[in-house]
């Protein structure tokens, strides 16, 4: 038995799922890129070390530039069922195109 | 290759802050004779690179350990990057006797470690382990700094590459200190403890002596590091609401191969992979 063992024997189990962390949501953006993508989810007690776990689970072969962290149960989603009327085709709906419309005779630098 | 350590155009050394030098260049540059450590240096070198490598072993204990997932990740990289000095600092050591990192790290036996006490003490609670960073962080940190200025090419090289990392684990253990101090009862007594557990071992990192005395420029004396490591405790302390533990100071004696009953068992687990397979590779 080695002194890890010996001091986590000396030491009640916490009742499981009694202390966990809340989830971060990480958004990475890139020496090229030009916004924010999301990377992934990371548990962390506050927002500050949210950061630095980030910084060693999502850039740690030099993938980003900037950080960001949002509170998991801050982002409002769009239902994943909700595709039929959510998410109605465009098409038919070629007006939604600057393409569709004809230009008016004279206009210039279009 | 013939030009000597000093020269400071020597390809191994020729390496600014941004560009990091891997323990590889080292051991390359050894061969070919461009640098070669002297006496003092490499023995000044074996200490530094003791205490990288012993931590590092215990650290990595951590892995698959730690309180979450995200929190193994934080220690192992901070183990690897303690290894990575580790391995940089045996090697130039190693350019004076002839010895490989590999040499010096699996083949010495107990008395031959220069590591300071509080590298080989237990891991403990993470709350411990937390402590033990902290005072390693705010040792380590100042000392790369200055050492960054050494005479000695190859050493500000590789203090150059070092102090980064360090100043990261300075930042991830000043925060965990903060959080076990101002969290629960719980984590307060056990960060308390911690402390308590690893404060003997403070004084022996700030002892000077022959060597220190005889580097010069290259090296840096350790009592010179005491007021700023001073201060950057008490400035993390005051904000935790944390004393200075009273614990009188221990015997020390790790910079002449004097250690702790633990060393042994720590050496025999990293060493016995190596020495019941002299030149395994995987």
């Amino acid at each position: 038995m080695n002194e890890q063992d010996k001091a986590s024997s000396t030491t009640p189990a916490p009742e499981p799922g009694a202390h966990r962390w809340p989830l971060w949501e990480v958004f990475v953006r890139s020496n090229r890129g030009l916004s924010h993508v999301h990377a992934g989810s990371l548990h962390a007690p506050d927002a500050s070390m949210a950061l630095r776990n980030a910084r060693d689970l999502y850039t740690r072969r030099n993938e980003g530039v900037s950080i960001w962290v949002v509170p998991a149960d801050a982002i409002a989603a769009s239902d994943p069922d909700a595709k039929g009327a959510f998410f109605e085709s465009p098409q038919g709906k070629d007006y939604r195109h600057a393409t569709y419309y004809t230009k008016s005779e004279g206009v210039k630098h279009l | 290759m013939t030009q000597s350590v000093g020269d400071s155009s020597a390809s191994a050394t020729r390496i600014t802050p941004g560009n990091a030098l891997r323990p590889e260049d080292i051991a390359q540059a050894t061969r070919q004779g461009a640098a070669k450590a002297s006496e003092d240096v490499a023995e000044y070198a074996l200490r530094l690179g003791d205490d990288a490598l012993i931590l590092a072993q215990r650290l990595s204990h951590w892995i698959s350990r730690a309180p979450e997932l995200e929190e193994d990740v934080a220690l192992g990289n901070i183990a690897l990057d303690q290894l990575g000095h580790a391995r940089s600092f045996l090697s130039y050591a190693g350019s004076a006797w002839g010895k490989s990192e590999d040499d010096l790290a699996y083949f010495r036996r107990e008395p031959e470690f220069r590591s300071a006490h509080l590298f080989e003490q237990p891991n403990g609670d993470f709350a411990a382990t937390i402590a033990r960073q902290f005072i390693v962080a705010n040792y380590q940190f100042p000392l790369y700094r200055e050492l960054t200025r050494s005479s000695d090419p190859m050493l500000a090289a590789i203090a150059a590459k070092a102090v980064k990392e360090v100043d990261y684990h300075l930042d991830h253990s000043t925060q965990w200190v903060l959080r076990l101090a101002g969290g629960t009862q719980e984590s307060r007594r056990r960060i308390i403890a911690g402390f308590k557990l690893m404060w003997p071992c403070v004084g022996e990192l700030f002892e000077d002596d022959e060597l220190t005395a005889r580097l010069g420029d290259a090296g840096v004396v350790p009592s010179s590091l005491r007021a700023e490591f001073d201060r950057g405790v008490a400035d993390v302390f005051t904000e935790a609401e944390l004393d200075v533990p009273a614990s009188p100071p221990a015997t020390g004696g790790g910079r002449h191969g004097r250690h702790s009953e633990h060393m042994g068992y720590l050496l025999a687990e990293m060493q016995v992979l190596a020495r019941e397979f002299p030149g395994a590779s995987w």
